[in-house]
């Protein structure tokens, strides 16, 4: 196996297209373990860590976020947590401290796992993957785009994930995720909301319940339409279990190891209303109801 | 030959505490700062590495092996099959040798090894593995073990059977009992596969020896016993294997049955050269034997009052393909049945059975776990049925010293449940929650499933019995070494026994004992190995009973001695001296003599033997036996919050009363209690190995969960003391009864906040949220 080590991100692009089946690692804690366990032998690691610029992040143009690929779960949430608080709250149930500390956002969209934390908030917050070749340049991949398969995504042979693009909350943001123990797990599934008042909409993105992370479609064009937004009256809670159901809806899950297709069901109906009302009653305070 | 690097050495132990104390672990700060030397950090230059090529079937016979490809690779030394195993093909525990070193034309388990390889390196290995051709018949596996109970001819996974063991148990009459009853409650219950999951995995290291022979150091629970079972297959004399204890990283039961141990050996006396094998985490899940999975079905009758008047119970455990354990963990099922509870009529069969599913044998608790989750089960449903508290119907049955198990076996030493049940009721309960909570708090932690919607708070209780040592008649004994001499001006203590510190804390006592009996500060403890006498195992609760008890007697031994020396130097009558504080002390004049006054520059050296009091064979037809030397009572109370919408769990406070005779240390006492009770969590909660056609599903620490230290809550513990006369310092076994009554405590802590039936552990969330989900 070759390890490539390039130092700039041009020649991270320039080993990548001359060495389209090496498999790039930041933190390596998905891809270090698959190699050690025999699962995946890929021809060539392409280690990123030196390209220092990955694990930056700043504001842009457009007020939007953009992350670099190699910026650690650990990191975002420190730093980010206040402004993407729906990816910090994903971030806080990614392993155990110490993969906190490695894993990063950027491995997490390169694996491209349905069971990834960080994916169903950038689907809610309608993020976009930046994602660039020594050949084509940059390409920009909205995260709804970018999941085609289990364990794969929209990624050409030659190129890398750059960096993410997200826009900092304009409204509550919410993360859930089932686990049968209360830390250090892998989603038996996961649910994410954003809400857009600005836009008077409502992103949702589902975990490990379909094979690739995706979006409750109906459920948010359900919400936009239900959701007072002008004199944030309080939320009916029929909309809310008629929200839940929408999304359980959008849901294809199976039966695995982790739990069974009807589980995932069930508690993505349940995480969406609690979530729901979560968010609804932060937009509108003193309005509760539970 | 030099020692290989991170091999064990001697270690003093630090701090000077005697018994009673809690010094400091030797090797405590070393495991903390990471620098404690597992069996998995051995190294000796020159080593080969060993691999071992396991079955993908759990039934299969094995066609053909072409072993060329594998042999050509460069950088191999050896392959080798069942047809290298220089002696005996075949090994297994008490005198059962029904394990093959390497499958002999047919696999019965999915993991089995088939064939070993030894390369300079370890990728190599595993390379070279791969290339070995295997043509396969695959079979259909026997996977239902109440279908060999009904079948046992027709489902007969190896000459042996069938049924491994039926032990019955019949006490007065069952039948006569049901007429009489005014409640009858009754249950079917299931238990999963539990694993041990010790944290280093299976490793050690062979190295080839001028005199034909092996020095092995290997991470076990019983030195001797290996040596024993290993000897016969290398065709070696057991004196020409000399096995030394290396780090071990966890135990529990899973490393009582050999593993690399004979593997490596083959390797080692095949290539010339000494021969690391190490698992990693996947075969470490093939690599050992696992707690048998349980299905039990219990009928009880009882007065309206809630007395029990009879017992009729079935209990099914799963074996695997080979025998390992699970004749004495049959005789455990049966004999502690029905718990600590007094029954006039009893009739248990308990069956352990031989299938091609993962094979299982010792693990902590050994088949009193799977019963006390089905017997406190029973408890609460008879509570329920009879208007009475938990606690109540619990304190009406329970048993006392004078009451008689039901193998007839009356219990000779202090068995106070009742006190031990009324000072768990009197332990404050935790306050209820608060209205903002930390999501760490709540069911789902910090994957913030709820912000305290659907949470519901439910208390229960459990109650556990188990035998301490050695049952059923085995000679079970320990062995201990001690020198006493002048180093650098200071009398030293040097304890040398064979027994296995697996993490408990063994070594600790050693010292603390040696400087009780000895006057001493200063004791050093010499590495476990088979240059002494046989210790046993590391199991049943025993080594601070058993070893602890041989290294007093050789203690006592070494200070008679001392004490005749001091008599003939300073004419005092030995029976008039003591030994304080390195001080040799007369009844009458005080401080006489130190003790190097006496020893000079010699030695005293004493070698010791302790046995406990003989134990009787369960009767084949009734049960009836003293088959148990000691009994251990732990009762559990355990708060839990449920979101009953998703079925999460957060245990929020689990307390516990424990009699432990006498406390020897009382930190690694607490460490014990804690363990156990985290073990017995991880059973109520998330700990199992799935199985599908006798496929393990999940063997990886991503999908076998254990407990965290958010799942694992504050315990509240009180220790209670009463001697057993019976035994060294009065002290009783206390590792594993906490792991009993946790389970059923915080399962009965689920239903009082969810009213589902709960009849199978681990409890899944689909069990609690989902309609009819456990029903």
């Amino acid at each position: 196996m070759e390890f490539l080590r390039p130092v700039s991100w041009e020649e991270a692009l320039a080993a990548k297209a001359a060495h389209p089946g090496a498999v790039p690692v930041q933190g390596g804690t998905d891809v270090m373990v698959e190699i050690n366990f025999d699962v995946r032998r890929p021809e060539a690691l392409l280690d990123l860590n030196p390209v220092r610029e990955l694990a930056e992040w700043d504001v842009a143009e457009d007020g939007r976020l953009r992350v670099g690929a190699g910026v650690t779960y650990t990191r975002l949430i420190e730093e980010l947590g206040d402004r993407l608080p729906g990816l910090a709250q994903a971030a806080r149930t990614v392993g155990s401290p110490q993969i906190r500390n490695r894993g990063t956002i950027g491995g997490n969209l390169g694996a491209a796992s349905p069971a990834g934390d960080g994916h169903p908030p950038l689907l809610a917050a309608g993020a976009e993957i930046e994602v660039e070749s020594a050949e084509r340049g940059v390409r920009m991949i909205p995260a709804a785009e970018f999941f085609t398969g289990v364990k794969r995504n929209a990624l050409r042979g030659d190129e890398l994930i750059r960096a993410f693009w997200i826009a900092p909350a304009s409204g509550p943001q919410y993360f859930s995720k089932i686990g049968t123990r209360n830390a250090m797990v892998i989603a038996v599934c996961s649910f994410a909301i954003a809400l857009h008042p600005e836009r008077r909409r409502v992103g949702t993105g589902l975990g490990s319940a379909a094979p690739t992370p995706r979006r409750a479609t109906a459920a948010e064009e359900f919400l936009a339409a239900e959701l007072d937004w002008e004199r944030r009256r309080p939320l009916d809670p029929a909309v809310a279990r008629r929200f839940g159901e929408l999304v359980s809806a959008a849901a294809s899950p199976i039966d695995d190891v982790r739990g069974t297709a009807d589980y995932r069901r069930h508690a993505l109906a349940v995480m969406a209303r609690r979530t729901l009302t979560w968010a609804w009653n932060d937009y509108a305070p003193g309005r509760k109801v539970s | 030959m030099a020692a290989p690097v991170k091999s064990p050495g001697h270690v003093t132990a630090p701090g000077q505490g005697g018994v009673g104390d809690s010094p400091p672990r030797p090797d405590g700060t070393l495991k903390v700062t990471g620098e404690f030397a597992y069996a998995s950090d051995l190294w000796m230059d020159g080593m080969l590495w060993g691999a071992t090529l396991r079955s993908p079937h759990p039934r299969a016979r094995i066609v053909s092996i072409d072993i060329g490809p594998a042999l050509a690779t460069p950088g191999v030394y050896a392959v080798l099959t069942h047809e290298d195993v220089p002696g005996t093909k075949v090994y297994g525990l008490d005198g059962t040798e029904d394990q093959p070193v390497l499958a002999m034309g047919e696999v019965r388990y999915q993991g089995e090894p088939i064939a070993l390889v030894a390369a300079d390196h370890p990728e190599i290995a595993r390379r070279a593995m791969d290339r070995i051709a295997i043509e396969w018949e695959v079979l259909e596996p026997v996977t239902d073990p109440r279908a060999v109970i009904a079948d046992p001819e027709g489902n007969r996974v190896q000459e042996r059977g069938g049924i491994c063991r039926h032990q019955p148990v019949r006490v007065g009459d069952v039948a006569a009992a049901r007429r009489e009853a005014e409640v009858v409650v009754s249950g079917e219950y299931e238990v999963g596969i539990q694993d041990q999951a010790f944290l280093g995995p299976e490793s050690g290291l062979a190295v080839p020896a001028e005199d034909g022979g092996l020095d092995l150091y290997v991470s076990t629970q019983w030195l001797h016993n290996d040596l024993k079972q290993i000897a016969p297959c290398l065709a070696l004399r057991e004196d020409q294997i000399r096995m030394t204890l290396a780090g071990v990283g966890g135990a529990f039961g899973g490393r009582e049955d050999l593993s690399m141990q004979i593997h490596a050996g083959m390797l080692a006396l095949r290539t010339g050269r000494p021969v690391k094998m190490c698992y990693n985490r996947r075969e470490s899940f093939f690599g050992h034997v696992h707690r048998h999975p349980a299905w039990m079905r219990y009928e009880y009758g009882a007065t309206r009052d809630g007395r029990l008047l009879y017992a009729d119970v079935e209990i099914v455990l799963d074996g695997g393909a080979y025998t390992s354990s699970t004749l004495n963990v049959t005789a455990n099922a049966a004999s502690l049945g029905v718990g600590p509870y007094e029954i006039p009529n009893i009739e248990i069969d308990a069956y352990g059975v031989y299938t091609n599913n993962p094979p299982c044998g010792a693990m902590r608790g050994f088949g009193a776990v799977q019963a006390c989750f089905a017997y406190e089960s029973m408890m609460d449903k008879l509570a329920a049925a009879c208007g009475l508290s938990p606690l109540e119907v619990r304190r009406r049955n329970a048993v006392r010293q004078g009451s008689r198990l039901a193998t007839g076996q009356v219990i000779d030493s202090p068995a106070p449940l009742a006190e031990l049940l009324d000072r768990l009721e009197a332990m404050p309960l935790p306050p209820p929650p608060g209205p903002s909570r930390d999501i760490r708090d709540l069911p789902g932690g910090a994957s913030q499933t709820t912000h305290g919607e659907g949470v519901v708070r439910g208390v229960g209780y459990g109650v556990g019995l188990k035998n301490i040592c050695f049952s059923e008649g085995f000679d079970d004994y320990s062995t201990a070494r001690v020198r006493l001499e002048v180093i650098g001006g200071e009398p030293a203590a040097l304890v040398h026994t064979a027994a296995a510190e697996v993490g408990q804390g063994l070594v600790t006592v050693q010292a603390q004992i040696a400087r009780t009996e000895l006057g001493v500060q200063r004791v050093t403890i010499h590495p476990a190995d088979t240059r002494v006498g046989d210790a046993g195992s590391s199991s049943a609760s025993r080594q601070t009973y058993m070893t602890g008890g041989a290294v007093k007697a050789a203690c006592e031994a070494v200070r008679a001695e001392l004490l005749a020396r001091a008599e003939r130097r300073l004419g005092v009558p030995a029976a008039d001296l003591s030994v304080q504080a390195g001080k040799i002390v007369s009844r009458e004049a005080g401080v006489v003599a130190s003790i190097e006054d006496v020893l000079g520059d010699e030695a005293i050296e004493a070698t010791r033997e302790y046995h406990h009091r003989p134990t009787q064979k369960m009767d084949p037809v009734t049960g009836q036996g003293n088959s148990h030397n000691q009994l251990a009572l732990c009762v559990h109370r355990a708060v839990v919050d449920v979101d009953v919408e998703l079925g999460l769990v957060k245990v929020v406070e689990l307390a516990a009363v424990q009699d432990v005779g006498k406390i020897m240390n009382r930190q690694a006492l607490e460490g014990q209690i804690h363990g156990g009770t985290a073990q017995g969590l991880g059973l109520a909660l998330m700990e199992e190995i799935q199985v599908a056609g006798g496929q393990i599903r999940n063997p990886s620490f991503t999908d076998y969960l254990i407990p965290t230290v958010l799942d694992m809550p504050p315990m509240k513990l009180d220790i209670v003391e009463y001697p057993d006369p019976h035994a060294p310092y009065g002290l009783r076994g206390a590792g594993e009864p906490p792991t009993l009554s946790s389970t059923p405590a915080i399962v009965a802590a689920i239903r009082d906040a969810t009213g589902r039936p709960l009849t199978r552990v681990p409890v899944r969330p689909e069990d609690i949220s989902l309609a009819g989900g456990a029903e």
